[in-house]
């Protein structure tokens, strides 16, 4: 029992994560102190975990969507959207539940769109979910009518920028999300049909799984989880930017869901692991600003890690290091 | 084997992977001017031999010697070097270049530094003439037949190579007619002098081609022979190391009481892929389905499971009209379907034996009901031991496995599922003669079990051996439903050939 949770803790995804951290602390002394103000939390850890929120919400649905050998372009076109679509109801003065239930409900329907395209006319998901990523943002710019719509609401603004039990929001509602789907995929039997889609989809079809449903779950969560990450994103700065909102955010989501280890091939997927991935992402962003460099630095120390873990996860490295550094092989416990 | 005049040798080669031998102190000679067979089981060590002659693989111990001199095979281009040209079972050449880039990639002719494109293909024109091919060398490669497209690869190894070449099952998805124009090549390119390696779990074409025969067992050269002093009950059983016994192999089957019918097809049909059939199959009886490649077998097969849809007539379970128009309505109903090709339509290659077990059950009870890691263990252990499939672990991905061992564990999958109706297409192509064994025993229990089966071969006695009835498919429509006597080999070719019905006389 001791044996088996060291050896999770030992996996290269959350070494990298400590690695990073500990350079962290080095360039930046009070990296780790975290204080209680006004009934919250503060702190450079906390930061990297509210900021590291909306990749993490993303990275949760993406990585469905790669472990089915597809990708999701859309997403942070998605977030525009439901952005746009919050901040104008309640602008226009319907209240918030309503403005919200209507961004979850564009981000599902544009999540099945894609579905649709991928699952249905069988189109590659790369160029289906580029229709969306390029169509999405001139839709939320649409109903912005080129604006930054900025709004007051409390509750808006509560989910971007509010606190439960001292945590910020914006992390709270990933941890939230993480656990729900990592049950739904674990104990149910979704993680193994995604896994099957992913690894055979023609043998999964003649083992009797559904398939085409299946893509339109897993696309339908990916856009789900876009449309949380944008509302979260707007109350943030208390306004949609349709021309900024989550601008990018699709290949960081997809960078954090290959450093934790699933493959762009398809197969073995791991939820928690993808999110310790967007945290890695996260915490380098907050140590390069926190310790001073200037944030270009970030594009550069980003480069690198891709790097990194594109090393790791070669066939060469593969024969060099056989075991550990692996991408998940068996995610299950 | 003390002969100078191999011209390509192996000597005393050992492999050892982690703390597994996969060749143990191999000989293995090849002279110029010969056809030589590779056989053995799968795992026997046949391709870990070929890798190391290719190069693609390094010896642990022993020598690799051409023309009686010493060679560093390091890399597959330096085997190419020393005259070895390889072609695989899967065609890998480019499927979407014309047939000439195919044939000079690599080494195209050039002139101011630009590729030579009418000079390429005019070399190419010759050089399939040379194999007998008429085919415009401008044409996509992938618009051909496999057995062009292995013809074409062939071509390329040779102009290529020139000495030797390597043939790892190339047969394998040729029909009869296909395979006699490949052993007219194999036999043109002996005559040149050309050494071949070939290698088939195809006894006929052995014997039928081949001059000499080296078999392989755990690792372990058994014997080199030359095929005139066998006989195949000899190689069999030098391959398995002991007799088999394929049960009732001998010849038909005893008139069995049929149970009621369970499958009622009523000019069923798919336009464009099967003529409309009318065939009625009982609890308790094994339909043979046969066919020359091609002939609509396989379209029939995917039709009865749903996997493409019937467009035309009806279909009765236990006397009810029903709709299979999906995998997923015949897998509700109880059946089953192993697919011919296995790694594209079968397996589950980076999952688990366990999961590749379990995963047509779990599909049937939905994904809401999921079985926990214990119960798929005790299910996948079950049938694993029943199937007798050999693998170190149940963890372990099934790509890992022999294909004997990987058709073992997709009809674990479906039996597993508790069928009523399995449909099975081509269950023994390409596997070693134990698991072979183990297949066939499998479905006499199954039938005797009361099940009802339809079973796709294209090895005549086979079918023969366990069927009660044969449908024989010509060019896409059911030309004959064969019973009683008429069940042999004699009138199933009959009835393939000339599409006129072998009446018992």
């Amino acid at each position: 029992m001791m044996r088996r949770i060291l050896g999770q803790l030992a996996n290269p995804q959350l070494l990298a994560l400590a690695g990073v951290l500990l350079i962290n602390w080095l360039l930046f002394p009070n990296f780790f102190r975290i204080t209680w103000q006004d009934g919250r939390l503060f702190g450079s850890l906390i930061d990297v975990l509210n900021r590291g929120a909306p990749v993490a919400i993303l990275a949760i649905g993406m990585v469905g969507v790669i472990a089915t050998k597809g990708v999701d372009l859309s997403v942070g076109a998605v977030m525009a959207m439901a952005g746009a679509v919050a901040a104008t109801l309640v602008v226009a003065g319907y209240p918030a539940p309503i403005a919200v239930a209507a961004a979850l409900t564009v981000g599902l329907l544009c999540g099945l769109w894609n579905g649709f395209l991928v699952a249905v006319l069988d189109i590659q998901p790369i160029v289906a979910t580029l229709v969306l990523m390029v169509a999405g943002r001139g839709i939320a710019q649409l109903i912005t009518q080129g604006f930054i719509v900025t709004f007051n609401d409390p509750v808006l603004i509560f989910i971007g920028t509010g606190s439960f039990l001292g945590l910020p929001m914006a992390a709270v509602i990933a941890i939230v999300l993480l656990v729900i789907v990592t049950l739904l995929v674990r104990k149910t039997a979704l993680g193994l049909f995604i896994e099957a889609v992913g690894v055979n989809r023609a043998a999964a079809s003649l083992a009797g799984i559904r398939s085409r449903m299946l893509l339109l779950y897993v696309y339908g969560l990916s856009g789900l989880c876009a449309a949380i990450a944008g509302i979260i994103v707007a109350g943030d700065i208390r306004g949609a930017d349709a021309n900024n909102a989550g601008l990018w955010l699709e290949l960081d989501a997809i960078l954090a869901v290959v450093i934790g280890g699933t493959s762009l091939l398809g197969g073995r997927f791991s939820v928690p692991l993808a999110v310790v991935g967007a945290i890695i992402i996260q915490a380098m962003n907050t140590g390069i600003l926190v310790s001073g460099f200037p944030p270009e630095f970030n594009l550069i120390v980003k480069a690198g890690l891709i790097f990194l873990v594109l090393i790791i996860q070669s066939p060469l490295a593969g024969r060099l290091f056989p075991a550990r550094l692996r991408p998940v092989q068996e995610a299950r416990k | 084997m003390v002969d100078a005049d191999y011209a390509l040798e192996a000597r005393g080669i050992i492999k050892v992977f982690g703390n597994h031998v996969a060749l143990d102190n191999v000989d293995f000679g090849l002279r110029a001017g010969e056809i030589h067979a590779l056989l053995g089981e799968n795992g026997a060590g046949k391709s870990t031999l070929i890798k190391i002659l290719t190069g693609a693989y390094q010896p642990t111990t022993g020598q690799v010697l051409a023309d009686g001199v010493p060679v560093a095979v390091d890399n597959p281009q330096q085997a190419q070097k020393h005259g070895i040209g390889t072609v695989y079972q899967e065609v890998n050449l480019l499927p979407n270049r014309s047939v000439a880039e195919n044939l000079f990639l690599g080494h195209q002719p050039t002139r101011f530094g630009l590729v030579d494109r009418r000079k390429m293909e005019r070399d190419s024109r010759d050089i399939l003439e040379r194999y007998g091919l008429d085919i415009d060398p401008a044409s996509e490669l992938g618009a051909h037949s496999v057995a062009v497209q292995q013809i074409v690869a062939i071509a390329r190894a040779v102009e290529l190579s020139g000495k030797v070449l390597i043939l790892d099952e190339p047969t394998a998805s040729l029909d009869r007619n296909e395979v006699e124009r490949l052993f007219e090549i194999m036999r043109d390119l002996r005559a040149k002098g050309l050494a071949i390696v070939f290698i088939t779990h195809f006894l006929d074409q052995v014997f039928a081609v081949a001059d000499r025969v080296t078999i392989l067992r755990n690792g372990k050269r058994i014997e080199t022979r030359a095929l005139d002093d066998v006989t195949r009950t000899d190689v069999v059983r030098l391959m398995l190391g002991k007799d088999v016994a394929f049960s009732g192999a001998t010849g038909v089957q005893d008139a069995r009481p049929l149970g009621e019918v369970l499958l009622d097809f009523r000019n069923y049909g798919r336009k464009r892929s099967v003529h409309p059939f009318t065939l009625s199959i009982h609890k308790g009886e094994v339909v043979g389905v046969a066919g020359l490649l091609g002939s609509g077998r396989t379209e029939m097969a995917r039709i009865m499971f749903g996997a493409d849809a019937a467009d035309e007539g009806e279909v009765h379970f236990e006397g009810k009209p029903v709709s299979i128009a999906r995998p997923t309505d015949a897998i509700s109903k109880g059946f089953g379907f192993c697919p011919e090709d296995r790694k594209a339509e079968g397996i589950f290659g980076d999952l688990s034996v366990r999961e590749n077990i379990i995963i047509a059950l779990q599909g049937k009870l939905g994904w809401f009901s999921a079985l926990n890691r214990d119960e798929q263990m005790e299910i996948a252990g079950k049938f694993g031991e029943a199937m007798d499939i050999r693998a170190a672990s149940l963890d372990m991905p099934i790509k890992l496995l022999s294909g004997g061992n990987q058709q073992k564990v997709i009809l674990s999958r479906w039996l597993a599922t508790d069928p009523a109706f399995l449909i099975l297409d081509e269950p023994t192509r390409g596997i070693d003669v134990g698991a072979h064994a183990e297949i066939v025993r499998t479905i006499n229990r199954l039938r005797d079990e009361g099940l009802a089966l339809v079973v796709i071969s294209s090895e005549l006695d086979e079918v023969v051996a366990y069927s009660s009835r044969i449908v024989v498919m010509r060019d896409r429509e059911m030309v004959a439903e064969l019973s009683g006597k008429d069940i042999n080999p004699g009138v199933i070719v009959q009835a393939i050939a000339n599409h006129k019905e072998g009446t018992a006389s």
